[in-house]
């Protein structure tokens, strides 16, 4: 007894130690036990807990791939097959990895679309919207450089596709896309410095602006599902009446979550890791052949929706020019919203039909994008394109006469 | 030999179209319902319906492989050793039956063919089978090797429903037998021409299998080429059930924790 209580003192003369050369202490509170969040947050709100758990997943499932890739045209494709075949569990980290980056954009979708349900990018939380989407942006970036290194046929002329888009822009077009490839083609020196960029450059990227967008949520503190700032209220203690210390209430929460999440996870993983040539491409098995290109080259999944924008267009600079402002366009909806509510619970009809036509679109898009581009699917294509600009386009418009109901003082919660 | 290639890819590129064309389904509007559907409306195709926890089919698939296949077919990331291990045989069966003289039983399945003699020979180097049924699939191959017929036209005599103008001698022919594609014909007036419908095969002469064991033989092949395209899948679902186990069980502690904590919360 009197050996645990000595211990106990030791720990908290450690912790005082550390405290009064390092804010370990203020931090945690700070960051977990004495940062108060929302108490009614609903499924949506698992999905940034959920990124952040797939971020780390990415970055050690990474660096055991690391230890046995090579990255060079002549020994990447065998070496993700000896990786698959004889390193101790190496087939389990590589589909951890390509199933992780499936995941990674599936729950930063959801997180993004949650966002745009309950206004988390209104006043004043712009700039964790801005840093939300610069990590977007760089998971797009570190996604695609990433997609090159198994050096399939698919990784390939996916490669060749996307960079090849860049020699649309007039003037330095061309140059600009043998400055990116460093050779008059996709060539080993592609591959090595795709490679630079993907296991050094946008992860230390990732990692710097995903600090940065949870510091500035920890600063003007969470949204919620209603859209209400509980920090107007505050209880005799000086904490929101309406929040609660995010450790341990949502640390246990999102532990629950977390778990579902893993189930479903482990399902693909384990059962379907090619996820029916979604995750995995069966092109993608044929090693990178210059001289042959796959029956039909689609990007994976996650970018469909863009690719399905830039084939709609008849013409390429303003196909690639529509393809980037599809992506752009969310950086300025904190001020293309001119509605006083934020949550989607007190807008009217107009948001929520035309939040509904967009999320509608993203997903038809995402679908054609997969398919060959045949006139009909082409039209359907543009249609959903309209429809989808729209929703950015005409938003000063439609949240300024949108008919909003009163947003309550406090948020709604039932004990369960 | 770059413009053979080139004009096995442009082949591949056109599979589809051609495949269509072949067996007679000129009508365009066809041809785009195929070519959306992904190409699925080949009367060639077949389902394997082969298991790769049949230990005794991957035996003889191994065994069919390096008999007919591997003369000319590398598996170059596949180790003997690792088909001791999998297929339940000792390393001196494995040696004995399945490797040629000077192989080691770390080595991998290579071919002694050059890449000059192969294109000189078939115009192209026949593929290495250690991946061909993740990236064409069990059915794929199944049909491909049930599909050759007599085509007079071509340098090997025989001709494949599934991969038209293929390379690909039909080496298992003293086993099947050679057979004719039987079409349906549909004078088309119009065009001037016979739209022909592929209907059926039918056997010229005889192999020394019947047709079952035939069906079997490439069935068991088909597996052993399933298996070797991810030797560690069955081992994955293995190991998938019972990470699933351990999930339900953490989820039901993690939940009652979740309720505890939150009863304090009104």
């Amino acid at each position: 007894m009197s050996a645990t209580m000595q211990e106990k003192g030791r720990m908290a003369q450690l912790v005082d130690w550390i405290d009064a050369r390092f804010p370990m202490t203020r931090f945690m509170k700070e960051h977990a036990s004495e940062y108060y969040a929302p108490k009614n947050f609903n499924f949506w709100y698992y999905f940034g807990s959920l990124a952040l758990v797939v971020l780390v997943l990415q970055i050690v499932t990474g660096i055991f791939l690391t230890m046995n890739y090579k990255p060079s045209a002549a020994d990447a494709f065998a070496s993700v097959e000896y990786i698959m075949r004889d390193v101790e569990w190496g087939w389990l980290i590589r589909y951890m990895h390509s199933t992780g980056a499936s995941a990674f954009f599936i729950v930063v979708y959801l997180h993004m679309f949650r966002g745009l349900m309950y206004g988390s990018y209104k006043n004043p939380r712009e700039l964790v919207w801005i840093f939300g989407m610069l990590i977007y942006l760089c998971l797009m970036a570190e996604a695609f450089f990433g997609y090159l290194l198994p050096w399939g046929n698919m990784s390939y002329w996916g490669a060749q596709v996307i960079v090849s888009l860049f020699g649309a822009i007039p003037g330095i077009g061309e140059s600009l896309v043998e400055w990116i490839r460093g050779d008059y083609y996709i060539s080993d020196i592609t591959l090595n410095r795709f490679f630079a960029l993907h296991v050094i450059a946008l992860p230390l990227a990732l990692v710097f602006l995903v600090i940065a967008h949870i510091f500035a949520l920890h600063e003007v503190g969470s949204n919620n599902p209603d859209g209400v700032e509980i920090k107007k209220l505050k209880g005799p203690d000086g904490h929101p009446v309406d929040g609660i210390p995010f450790h341990p209430y949502y640390t246990v929460k999102d532990l629950v979550g977390f778990i579902v999440f893993a189930m479903l996870f482990a399902l693909v993983l384990f059962f379907a890791p090619e996820m029916g040539g979604y995750f995995l491409e069966h092109a993608n098995f044929d090693p990178a052949n210059p001289l042959q290109t796959p029956e039909h080259i689609a990007p994976v999944w996650y970018f469909t929706p863009f690719y399905a924008i830039l084939r709609a267009v008849p013409n390429k600079l303003l196909g690639v020019a529509l393809m980037g402002a599809a992506v752009i366009l969310f950086v300025f909806l904190p001020w293309l919203d001119r509605s006083k509510v934020k949550s989607i619970r007190y807008r009217g009809w107009l948001f929520r039909g035309f939040l509904g036509a967009f999320a509608v679109s993203f997903i038809a898009l995402g679908y054609l994008g997969l398919q060959p581009a045949t006139p009909g699917y082409t039209l359907a294509a543009r249609f959903f394109a309209v429809v989808y600009f729209a929703f950015f386009l005409l938003m000063p418009w439609y949240t300024r006469i949108d008919q909003t109901k009163p947003v309550p003082e406090r948020v709604t919660y039932h004990a369960h | 030999m770059p413009t053979e290639h080139l004009a096995e890819a442009m082949m591949k590129k056109s599979f589809h179209k051609l495949v269509l064309g072949v067996v007679g389904l000129s009508a365009l509007s066809w041809s785009a319902v195929g070519a959306a559907a992904g190409g699925g409306h080949n009367p060639a195709m077949q389902l394997a319906r082969n298991d790769v926890a049949n230990v005794a089919s991957l035996q003889r698939g191994a065994r069919n492989f390096m008999n007919y296949c591997s003369g000319c077919h590398s598996a170059k990331y596949v180790r003997y050793s690792r088909l001791a291990e999998d297929l339940s045989l000792t390393e001196k069966q494995v040696t004995d039956n399945l490797m040629f003289v000077g192989e080691r039983i770390h080595d991998t399945i290579k071919i002694g063919m050059k890449p000059e003699d192969a294109s000189h020979w078939f115009g192209t180097t026949p593929p290495d089978l250690s991946l061909i049924a993740r990236s064409r699939g069990a059915d794929y191959i199944y049909s491909f090797l049930k599909s050759f017929y007599l085509d007079p036209s071509r340098p090997t005599g025989t001709n494949n429903l599934i991969l038209p103008g293929t390379s690909m001698p039909h080496v298992l022919w003293e086993l099947q037998g050679l057979q004719r594609a039987v079409y349906d014909g549909e004078s088309d007036a119009e065009h001037n021409t016979v739209h022909k419908k592929f209907k059926e095969f039918e056997l010229a002469k005889q192999g020394s299998l019947s047709p079952q064991e035939y069906d079997q033989f490439v069935r068991d092949t088909v597996n052993f080429l399933d298996y070797i395209a991810e030797p560690m899948q069955l081992e994955r679902r293995n190991l998938g059930m019972r990470v699933l186990a351990f999930l339900i069980i953490f989820f039901l502690f993690a939940y009652f924790l979740k309720k505890e904590y939150w009863k304090d919360v009104k």
